[in-house]
C-alpha cells in the first residue's frame, strides 16, 4: 500500500471516530428526550435503507419499489424475536392470539436474524421478479411489498403476526444494554455503530470485484453479459444484499419506534426513500447518507414551525396548519427533481479533496465580488 | 346455479361496476405508456383529486355546474402536471422521468392532505346516479348499472376518435415512432398534452363513478385503484385500449369474487377484503412471468 493511500484511509479513520466520539459525548451530556437524538437516530436508520437502495437503484440499475416491504420482514422479525417470553404468553400484546413463538433473543440476533429474513424473501421473490425489465420490475417489486403487507395484518397468521395489531414491549432502543450485563447501552450510539458496520460492508461490496459487476450491468446489460458476467446471478445478489440491510435497517426503525404496525409500511414510505436517493445523488453512498439526514432534520425539526402555526417568526395559524411542512417538503423534492437531477453529490463521493475544494472555490467567489 | 348466481348477486354486479370504473382509470394508463413509455403513477392521485374537487365544489354550486366543472378542473390538472413535470425532462432518461411521476404522486397526495386536514371527505350523494334500485332481489345503486355502459360508449367514443381524427392518428404515430413522428411535421408536445388530457377526464369520469359508491374521499383513495388499474393495464398489454377495458373487467370482477369469498367459497374468515388487494399483484407477477406483453401487447425486440 503506497503512502498517500495510507495517509487517506488514517485520516478517513480519525474523521469517522471523532463522530463517533462526537455522540458519545453528545449522549452523556444532552437530555435523552433531546430532538438532536430522535434526529440523529431517525436519519442514521434511513441513511442504511437509503443506502440499500442506492445499492440497487444506483449501482445495480434495478429500479426496485420493495424496500417497504422489506424493512416491515426486519421489522416484525425482531420485534417478535426479542419480545420476552413473560410478554408473548400475557395478555398485554397478544390480546386476540396465543402467541406460538417460544422463545426470545437478545438484540444483536433479533437484528441479524431481520436481516436473514428479509434477505430469505428476496431471494424468493427475485426469482421471478428479476428476469423483468426497467418499469415492470418497479411495479412488480411495489405488487409484492403490498402483498406482504396484506399477508402480515391476515388473522389467520395472528399466532405469529398479532393480526393488524401493533407489537409492542420487545427490546427497543432504551432496553438495549452491554452484553452479559445490566448497562444501558447508549442508544444513539448503538444505532450508529449498526448503521455504520452495515454502510461499511456496502461500501466493501461495491469496490469489490462483484461491485464492479453491478457497475458493468447498470451501464450497459448486454455488454456486461457479452463480457461473461452472469445477468441473474449478480442481480439476484444485489437484490438479496439489499434487502438484506433493509431488513436491518427496518429492525432498527422498529427499535426506535418501541411500537411495530404492518400499516405503516406503505408504498409512500418506498416513495419517500427513493427521492431521498434522488435528492442525495443516485450512485452515491455519502450523498444517500447527507440526504437522510437533511430530510430527516428538515422534517422533524426545522420545518417543524410550518405545522405549528409559527416559522420563522410570522404567525400565521391558517397557512402553517397541519401538513404544511410535507407540502413544502413535496415541492422542494419536485424542484430538485426537475431542475437539479444530480441530487446533491451526483455520482461523486464525499472526500476531504473535494471538501478542501470547495471550501476554496467559495473562497475564491468571495474574492471576485470583493 | 342459478341459486348461487341470485345469493350471490351483489358482489357480481359490484365486481362489473368497479371493472368499469377501473377501465376508465387504467385507459389513461394505457395511453400514456403507448406515447411516453412512462408509467404515470400520479394518474391514481388525479382520480383523487377530481373526487375531492367534486366535495369542494358541489359545497356550495349545483350539481348541474359543478360536474363540467370537476371535468374541466381535472384536465387542466392533467394539462398542468404533464407541462411542469414530465416535458422539461423530455429527453432525460427514462428513470428520471419515472421518479418525477413519483414525485408528483407524493405532492398530490400531501397538497390533498393539507387541504382536508386529513379527514375524510364525505363525497355528496349524486341525483339519481346514487338512488337504489333492486335487481333480482340484490338491493344496489343506479350507479353500478350505469358504469357498465357509460364505460362501454366512452371506449367506444375513443376508439371512434382515435381511428378516424387527424389527432387520434397523430397519437397512433406517435406511438409507434417518436422521432420519425416528429420529422413528419407532427406536433408531438400537442399529442402528448391531448393524450394527459383524455385520460384525465376519463379519470375524472370515473371518480365520480367511484365515489358515488363508496360515500367518502382520503388522500390515499386514489393509490390503490390507481395501482388496480394499472395491473389492468397491463395485463390488457399496455398501449392498447381494448386490452386495459378487458383486464379492468376482469380484475374487478375477480377481486369482488374474492371479496365475497367466505359466501362465494363456503370458506369462513375475515380475511378475504385484505387478500382481495394482494390477489390483484400477484395476478399482475404471474402476467408478467407467464406473458409479459399481457393478451394484446406487442412484444418489444431489444435492439444492442
Amino acid at each position: 500500500m503506497d503512502r498517500a493511500k495510507r495517509n487517506h484511509l488514517i485520516r478517513i479513520f480519525i474523521a469517522i471516530a471523532v463522530v463517533y466520539l462526537a455522540i458519545l459525548v453528545l449522549e452523556f451530556t444532552l437530555r435523552p428526550t433531546n430532538i438532536l437524538f430522535t434526529v440523529l437516530r431517525k436519519g442514521a436508520i434511513y441513511s442504511l435503507v437509503a443506502v440499500s437502495m442506492n445499492l440497487l437503484n444506483g449501482f445495480t440499475g434495478l429500479f426496485s419499489l420493495g424496500q417497504a416491504g422489506f424493512m416491515l420482514l426486519g421489522a416484525y422479525t425482531y420485534a417478535i424475536f426479542t419480545m420476552p417470553v413473560s410478554v408473548k404468553e400475557s395478555e398485554r400484546v397478544y390480546k386476540y392470539y396465543e402467541c406460538i413463538v417460544g422463545f426470545d433473543t437478545g438484540a444483536f440476533i433479533g437484528l441479524i436474524a431481520a436481516g436473514l429474513v428479509a434477505a430469505f424473501f428476496a431471494f424468493l421473490i427475485g426469482l421471478p421478479v428479476l428476469r423483468l425489465k426497467s418499469d415492470y420490475l418497479a411495479i412488480a417489486t411495489l405488487g409484492f411489498a403490498e402483498i406482504l403487507r396484506a399477508i402480515f395484518q391476515w388473522d389467520v397468521l395472528g399466532p405469529l403476526t398479532n393480526g393488524a395489531n401493533l407489537l409492542r414491549e420487545y427490546k427497543d432502543l432504551t432496553r438495549i444494554t452491554l452484553p452479559f450485563t445490566d448497562i444501558p447501552f447508549p442508544p444513539t450510539l448503538f444505532v450508529f455503530i449498526v448503521v455504520g458496520i452495515c454502510i461499511l460492508l456496502i461500501v466493501l461490496l461495491i469496490n469489490s470485484s462483484y461491485g464492479r459487476a453491478f457497475k458493468a450491468i447498470r451501464d450497459d446489460e448486454t455488454a456486461a453479459e457479452a463480457m461473461g458476467i452472469n445477468l441473474f446471478r449478480h442481480k439476484e445478489l444485489s437484490f438479496v444484499i439489499s434487502s438484506f440491510f433493509a431488513g436491518v435497517s427496518g429492525a432498527l426503525l422498529a427499535a426506535f419506534q418501541y411500537t411495530v404496525q404492518a400499516q405503516q409500511f406503505k408504498s409512500m414510505m418506498t416513495y419517500e426513500i427513493l427521492l431521498i436517493v434522488v435528492i442525495g445523488g443516485i450512485g452515491s453512498i455519502s450523498g444517500s447518507c447527507i440526504a437522510s439526514f437533511l430530510y430527516i432534520a428538515l422534517s422533524e425539526w426545522w420545518l417543524r414551525g410550518l405545522d405549528m402555526g409559527r416559522f420563522l417568526g410570522i404567525d400565521a395559524p391558517d397557512l402553517f396548519r397541519s401538513g404544511f411542512r410535507r407540502l413544502v417538503f413535496s415541492v422542494i423534492i419536485m424542484i430538485i427533481v426537475l431542475f437539479f437531477s444530480k441530487g446533491i453529490m451526483g455520482d461523486k463521493e464525499l472526500s476531504f479533496e473535494r471538501m478542501k475544494g470547495f471550501v476554496k472555490g467559495i473562497g475564491r467567489k468571495k474574492g471576485v465580488s470583493k | 346455479m342459478a341459486d348461487f348466481l341470485h345469493q350471490n348477486l351483489s358482489y357480481f354486479l359490484s365486481g362489473i361496476s368497479v371493472g368499469g370504473q377501473y377501465a376508465l382509470i387504467a385507459i389513461g394508463y394505457t395511453m400514456v405508456y403507448g406515447i411516453l413509455r412512462l408509467i404515470n403513477f400520479a394518474h391514481g392521485d388525479v382520480f383523487m383529486c377530481a373526487g375531492l374537487i367534486m366535495v369542494y365544489l358541489s359545497s356550495s354550486l349545483p350539481f348541474a355546474v359543478s360536474v363540467p366543472l370537476v371535468l374541466i378542473f381535472t384536465v387542466l390538472l392533467g394539462f398542468i402536471i404533464e407541462r411542469v413535470a414530465y416535458r422539461p425532462l423530455r429527453s432525460a432518461p427514462r428513470m428520471s422521468v419515472m421518479i418525477s411521476a413519483i414525485g408528483v404522486s407524493y405532492l398530490l397526495q400531501n397538497a390533498a392532505l393539507y387541504f382536508t386536514g386529513g379527514l375524510a371527505k364525505v363525497y355528496p350523494a349524486l341525483p339519481w346516479l346514487s338512488d337504489s334500485v333492486v335487481i333480482w332481489g340484490a338491493t344496489t345503486r343506479v350507479v353500478t348499472i350505469v358504469t357498465p355502459f357509460l364505460t362501454a360508449a366512452l371506449v367506444v367514443l375513443l376508439t371512434l376518435l382515435i381511428k378516424h381524427t387527424k389527432i387520434g392518428m397523430a397519437m397512433r404515430a406517435v406511438s409507434r415512432d417518436f422521432e420519425t413522428s416528429q420529422l413528419m411535421g407532427i406536433r408531438i408536445n400537442r399529442v402528448i398534452s391531448i393524450t394527459f388530457m383524455i385520460g384525465s377526464l376519463l379519470a375524472a369520469v370515473a371518480s365520480l363513478l367511484y365515489f358515488t359508491n363508496y360515500a367518502s374521499v382520503t388522500p390515499t383513495s386514489g393509490s390503490m385503484p390507481g395501482l388496480k388499474a394499472f395491473v389492468a393495464a397491463v395485463f390488457g398489454g399496455i398501449g392498447s385500449i381494448p386490452g386495459a377495458v378487458i383486464g379492468a373487467f376482469i380484475i374487478g370482477i375477480c377481486e369482488n369474487i374474492i371479496k365475497g369469498g367466505s359466501s362465494i367459497f363456503g370458506i369462513p374468515g375475515s380475511g378475504w377484503t385484505t387478500f382481495s388487494d394482494a390477489f390483484t399483484f400477484a395476478f399482475l407477477i404471474i402476467i408478467l412471468i407467464v406473458k409479459p406483453t399481457g393478451l394484446f401487447g406487442e412484444k418489444a425486440v431489444d435492439k444492442v
